[in-house]
C-alpha cells in the first residue's frame, strides 16, 4: 500500500459551539489531482489552515510522507514540502514580482538568512526565480510591483511562489476566486502544466476547473466529509446535487 | 514599459536586464556621499558647534539602529531608550571605576545592550500591537527604575559622574574643542551605517521586508519569523548601545533621561520627520530636530514641547512619509 | 492587632483605594482599543483633564465636590468627542506606528497646554470636609477619602457592569468588540457607536482622574508619568476586556502597595517585573481573547 503524501486522521476543530472541522479522515496520494469542494461555510479553508499550521487543531493527526507533523509550526511544515496558496491574494504588494518569487527561492535555499552579502551576490537564486516567472509567462512584468497587476496575473504570482518553494504537496485555496473568466484560462493551463510528482489539492468552487483538472474529488459539508470518489461519480452522486450542485448537471 | 522597448533594441535579453537590475540596487548611489561630505563641511564652517555635532552625529546612530527595527522589520517600540541608556551606563560605570579605554568601553556597551535586547525580545516578540508596545515600555521603564535605585553604582538621579575617558588608541585625547570627540563619532557611526546598509540590501534584510509586509505570507513560504525578528532586534539594540556609549564617552557624563520615555519618543520623532525605513530618514530628521531643539528650546521648553507636539499631529495626518516621502511624490 | 496582620490590611486597603483609580481610567482604554483597535496613548490626557477641573473647581471657585466631580466628566467627556471627530476617526485604519505618533504628540501638545495653564506644580487635591474624616470600625479607623474612593470606585464598576449586561448600548457595544462586522451588518451604527464609547470610557477616565487626585498628582506630565501604568493595567487585564481590567488593576494596585512599603529600596522595580512574568505566562493577558 503506498504511503500518501499527505492524511489527516481525526482532524478536529472547533470554536466554542461550532465545529468546523469534524474528525476529518483524509489521504492525499503521490501524484494526486485532487479536488475538495463544498458550499460556503464547509470548512475547506479552515481545513487547508489545520493542515498547513497556521491554526491548531483540537484533536487529530496530520501526516506529511508518512512522518506525523501536528505539532511541527508552519514554516517547518513548508521546509518539508507542504506548501499553499491563498484565497485573498497574499503576496508583497509593495515588492516587484521578482522580489516575490526571489524571497521564496531564498527560504528554500536557506540563504534568507545572509545578512552580510548583498541580495545580487546571490544571483543563481534571482535566475530562478526569473526561469519561473518565464514558465508562467509572467517575464514581462518582472520589475513591476504587485499592486500594479492585473487580478488574475496576481493568482499566478501566487502559483509561482508556491512553486519556488519546490513543494512535494501543493494545496491551492480556490485560484481562480475573483479572476475574470478571460484570463481563468491561463490559472487552468498553468495548473495543468504543474509537475506531476506534486501531490496537488485544489479547493474551487469552478466547476469548469474541478472537473478539468480533478482525478479524485472530496466533498465537505459544515465540517464533515460528506463523500469522495471520481468526478463522474461525485456528479452522479445525488446527495452532492442535492447540498451543492443544485439540479444543474456538470458543464 | 519604455525601458523594455530599449532592451530589447539593444540585443540584451529582458530577463537578463530584469535580473540585473535587482541584483545591481545595492550599489552606492553618488547621492549617498552627501551625509559624509556634509558632516566634514558642517565641521570646518562651525567649529564652535563640534560637541553639539557629535550629539548630532550619535543621536543619527540611535534613530539609525531604531530604524531597522520600526522601518524594517516594523516593530513599534516605546522602549528603545532601554539600549540606549543600557550602553551609556556601561561605557559609562567602566570609565568612572578605573576602565577609560573608549573603544572597549564601546564594546563593551555593544554587547552588555544586545543582551538587554536579546532577552527581553525573547519576551517582548512574542506578542504584537499594543501589548508588545507596552512591554517595550516597561522593559525601559524597569531598567530606568533599576538605575534610579541603584544610585551606588549609576548615580541615581544626579548621575553618573567621575568619568575618565582614556585618549583613543593612547593617541587622540578628548579636547575642549570637542575635536576628538567629533572625529570618534563620524567614524564610528560611518562603520555602523556601512554594516546597517549591507544588513538592509541583505536576503536577511529583505525577508525584514517581507515579515513587515505580510508576515502571513512569511510564515507561509517558511520563513522562521519569531528567529528574525529576534536577531534585529538583538542587532538594533547594540547598535543602540554603541550610540549611547558614544554620548557617555564625548560628554563625560550620563543622566537617567538616557533611559527615559522622552528619549523613545524622540526618536520615533525624528524618523518620522525624516521618513521611516528608508535608511537616511534619521540623516535627515536627526539634525533638523536637534538643531531646532538647541536653537528654540532655549527660548520656551513649554514651546517647544507644544510645537513639537503639534508637528507629529500635523506629519501623521498629513505627510507621513516624512521629508524622504515628499521628495518620493516630487519625483513621481 | 499584631503588626503584620496590620501591615497587610493597610496594604489590601490603600492598594485596593489606588486599583479602582486605575480601574476607573483605564477601563475606557481597554474598550476602545478592543473596539476601534486603536492605540490611545493619550487617554491618560483625559484623566488629568478631569484632575485639573476638580481641582480648580474646587480649588479656585468653591465648587461643592459632587458638582465639580460631575463637571470633570462632563467637560472631559465632551472634550473627548470633539478629539474624536476631528483627529481619531481619521486614523482607525492606520498602521500603529502612526496611532502612536499621533497619540504621543498629544500628549506633548498636553504637557505644554497644562503647564501654561496651571503652572508646572502638582495641584493640591482638598477633600471635601464631610469625606476627610477617619471612619472607625472598632478594629482600626481607615481615612475617609480612601474609603470612599473604594465605596464609589466599587458602585460605579457595578453600575457599568450592570449597563453593558442589560442596557441596549452595552449589548451593542459588547457585540461590536466581539465581530465588528458581524455587528455592522445587523445595523448597528458602529461610527456613532465609536464615539459614544469613546464618550463614556473618556468620561469614566476623567471621573478617575478627579477622584484619584491626590493618589495619581495632578501635573503637566501626567500623562506621560501614568503611561505605563495604565497600559499595564489594560495589557495584564486582555484588550476589550471590562473584567479584565478590573483584576488586574487589583493585582497591580495591591503589589505595588505592597512591594513600595515592604521593599521601597526596589519601588516601582517589581511591578514591571511582575507584569513581563504576567504576560510571558498569557501573552493576551488574563482575561483576553484567545487566538
Amino acid at each position: 500500500m503506498n504511503m500518501p503524501a499527505l492524511e489527516t486522521r481525526g482532524l478536529q476543530k472547533s470554536f466554542g459551539a461550532l465545529t468546523v472541522a469534524n474528525a476529518i479522515n483524509f489521504r492525499l496520494e503521490r501524484g494526486a489531482r485532487h479536488a475538495l469542494i463544498g458550499p460556503n461555510g464547509a470548512g475547506k479553508t479552515t481545513f487547508v489552515e489545520l493542515v498547513t499550521g497556521a491554526l491548531r487543531p483540537n484533536a487529530g493527526q496530520i501526516r506529511l510522507d508518512g512522518a506525523d507533523v501536528t505539532s511541527l509550526p508552519q514554516a517547518v511544515r513548508v521546509k518539508r514540502g507542504l506548501v499553499r496558496t491563498f484565497q485573498i491574494t497574499a503576496l508583497f504588494r509593495r515588492l516587484s514580482i521578482l522580489e516575490n518569487v526571489t524571497l521564496a527561492v531564498w527560504e528554500r535555499q536557506g540563504i534568507a538568512g545572509d545578512l552580510f552579502h548583498p541580495a545580487g551576490h546571490h544571483r543563481a537564486a534571482i535566475e530562478e526565480a526569473h526561469a519561473l516567472l518565464e514558465r508562467l509567462g509572467l517575464e514581462d512584468e518582472a520589475l513591476r510591483p504587485v499592486s500594479m497587476l492585473a487580478y488574475g496575473r496576481q493568482r499566478l504570482i501566487e502559483i509561482a511562489v508556491s512553486l519556488a518553494l519546490s513543494p512535494k504537496v501543493l494545496l491551492l485555496d480556490e485560484p481562480a476566486a475573483g479572476v475574470p473568466s478571460g484570463e481563468s484560462g491561463r490559472i487552468i493551463e498553468a495548473i495543468e502544466r504543474l509537475p506531476q510528482d506534486i501531490a496537488l489539492l485544489i479547493i474551487e468552487h469552478d466547476m469548469d476547473l474541478v472537473f478539468r483538472v480533478a482525478q479524485r474529488i472530496t466533498v465537505l459539508v459544515q465540517g464533515s466529509v460528506l463523500v469522495e470518489g471520481s468526478p463522474e461519480a461525485i456528479a452522479a452522486d445525488l446527495e452532492v446535487r442535492r447540498v451543492y450542485l443544485g439540479e444543474r448537471a456538470p458543464a | 514599459m519604455a525601458t523594455e522597448g530599449l532592451v530589447r533594441a539593444s540585443g540584451i535579453r529582458p530577463g537578463e536586464f530584469a535580473v540585473g537590475a535587482f541584483a545591481r540596487r545595492h550599489r552606492y548611489h553618488p547621492l549617498e556621499a552627501l551625509p559624509w561630505l556634509a558632516a566634514l563641511a558642517a565641521a570646518i564652517v562651525f567649529p564652535n558647534y563640534l560637541p553639539l555635532g557629535s550629539q548630532i552625529l550619535a543621536t543619527i546612530l540611535f534613530a539609525l539602529s531604531a530604524d531597522l527595527v520600526l522601518g524594517y522589520a516594523g516593530i513599534v517600540t516605546l522602549g528603545h531608550a532601554a539600549f540606549f541608556g543600557t550602553g551609556a551606563y556601561t561605557a559609562g560605570i567602566l570609565a568612572a571605576n578605573g576602565w577609560g579605554e573608549p573603544l572597549t568601553g564601546l564594546l563593551a556597551g555593544a554587547v552588555a545592550a544586545g543582551l538587554v535586547g536579546f532577552l527581553s525580545g525573547l519576551v517582548v516578540l512574542r506578542t504584537t500591537g499594543l501589548t508588545l508596545l507596552m512591554q517595550t515600555l516597561v522593559v525601559a521603564t524597569l531598567l530606568h527604575e533599576a538605575a534610579n535605585k541603584a544610585s551606588s553604582i549609576t548615580g541615581g538621579d544626579d548621575g553618573l559622574q567621575g568619568m575618565e575617558v582614556w585618549p583613543i588608541f593612547g593617541v587622540f585625547r578628548f579636547d575642549l574643542f570637542g575635536r576628538t570627540a567629533y572625529a570618534y563619532c563620524l567614524v564610528v557611526l560611518f562603520v555602523c551605517w556601512w554594516l546597517a546598509r549591507r544588513l538592509v540590501h541583505s536576503p536577511f534584510g529583505r525577508s525584514l521586508t517581507g515579515i513587515r509586509e505580510n508576515a502571513r505570507r512569511m510564515h507561509a513560504i517558511g520563513t522562521p519569523v519569531a528567529h528574525r525578528r529576534l536577531v534585529i532586534y538583538t542587532i538594533s539594540a547594540a547598535l543602540a548601545g554603541i550610540s549611547g556609549a558614544l554620548i557617555a564617552q564625548t560628554t563625560q557624563f550620563v543622566g537617567l533621561t538616557s533611559l527615559s520615555l522622552d528619549r523613545s519618543g524622540t526618536v520615533l520623532i525624528v524618523l518620522i520627520i525624516g521618513g521611516v525605513g528608508q535608511l537616511y530618514g534619521a540623516f535627515i530628521g536627526v539634525p533638523l530636530y536637534m538643531v531646532a531643539q538647541d536653537r528654540f528650546s532655549e527660548i520656551d521648553p513649554v514651546y517647544w514641547y507644544f510645537w513639537i507636539g503639534l508637528l507629529m499631529v500635523v506629519v501623521v495626518v498629513f505627510a507621513r512619509g516624512g521629508v524622504l516621502g515628499l521628495f518620493d511624490r516630487f519625483r513621481r | 492587632m499584631t503588626d503584620a496582620f496590620s501591615a497587610a490590611v493597610s496594604i489590601l486597603f490603600h492598594g485596593t483605594a489606588l486599583a479602582m483609580v486605575l480601574y476607573l481610567i483605564s477601563v475606557g482604554l481597554s474598550v476602545t482599543m478592543g473596539l476601534m483597535g486603536f492605540v490611545n496613548l493619550a487617554h491618560g490626557v483625559f484623566a488629568m483633564l478631569g484632575g485639573y477641573v476638580v481641582t480648580s473647581l474646587i480649588g479656585r471657585l468653591g465648587v461643592p465636590f459632587v458638582i465639580a466631580l460631575g463637571a470633570a466628566t462632563v467637560a472631559t467627556a465632551l472634550a473627548s468627542v470633539v478629539v474624536e471627530r476631528l483627529l481619531y476617526r481619521r486614523l482607525y485604519s492606520a498602521d500603529d506606528l502612526d496611532q502612536v505618533l499621533l497619540t504621543m504628540g498629544l500628549i506633548f501638545m498636553s504637557v505644554a497646554a497644562a503647564t501654561y495653564f496651571w503652572g508646572p506644580l502638582a495641584q493640591p487635591m482638598h477633600p471635601p470636609p464631610w469625606l476627610s474624616g477617619p471612619i472607625n470600625l472598632g478594629f482600626r479607623s481607615f481615612p475617609g477619602y480612601r474609603s470612599f474612593l473604594i465605596l464609589c470606585g466599587a458602585g460605579l464598576v457595578t453600575a457599568l457592569w450592570l449597563g453593558l449586561e442589560r442596557t441596549h448600548f452595552g449589548v451593542r457595544i459588547r457585540a461590536a468588540v466581539d465581530n465588528l462586522r458581524m455587528a455592522q451588518s445587523v445595523g448597528v451604527n458602529t461610527s456613532r457607536l465609536f464615539t459614544l464609547t469613546f464618550a463614556l470610557g473618556s468620561g469614566l477616565a476623567g471621573l478617575g482622574g478627579a477622584l484619584g487626585a491626590d493618589l495619581l498628582a495632578i501635573e503637566p506630565t501626567y500623562a506621560l508619568e501614568n503611561l505605563v501604568y495604565f497600559l499595564i493595567v489594560v495589557a495584564v487585564g486582555g484588550l476589550g476586556s471590562i473584567r479584565g481590567p478590573f483584576v488586574a488593576a487589583l493585582v497591580i494596585g495591591i503589589a505595588d502597595t505592597g512591594f513600595k512599603y515592604l521593599l521601597p529600596e526596589l519601588g516601582a522595580f517589581f511591578i514591571y517585573a511582575l507584569t513581563m512574568v504576567i504576560l510571558l505566562w498569557r501573552p493576551r493577558g488574563l482575561f483576553g481573547r484567545a487566538a
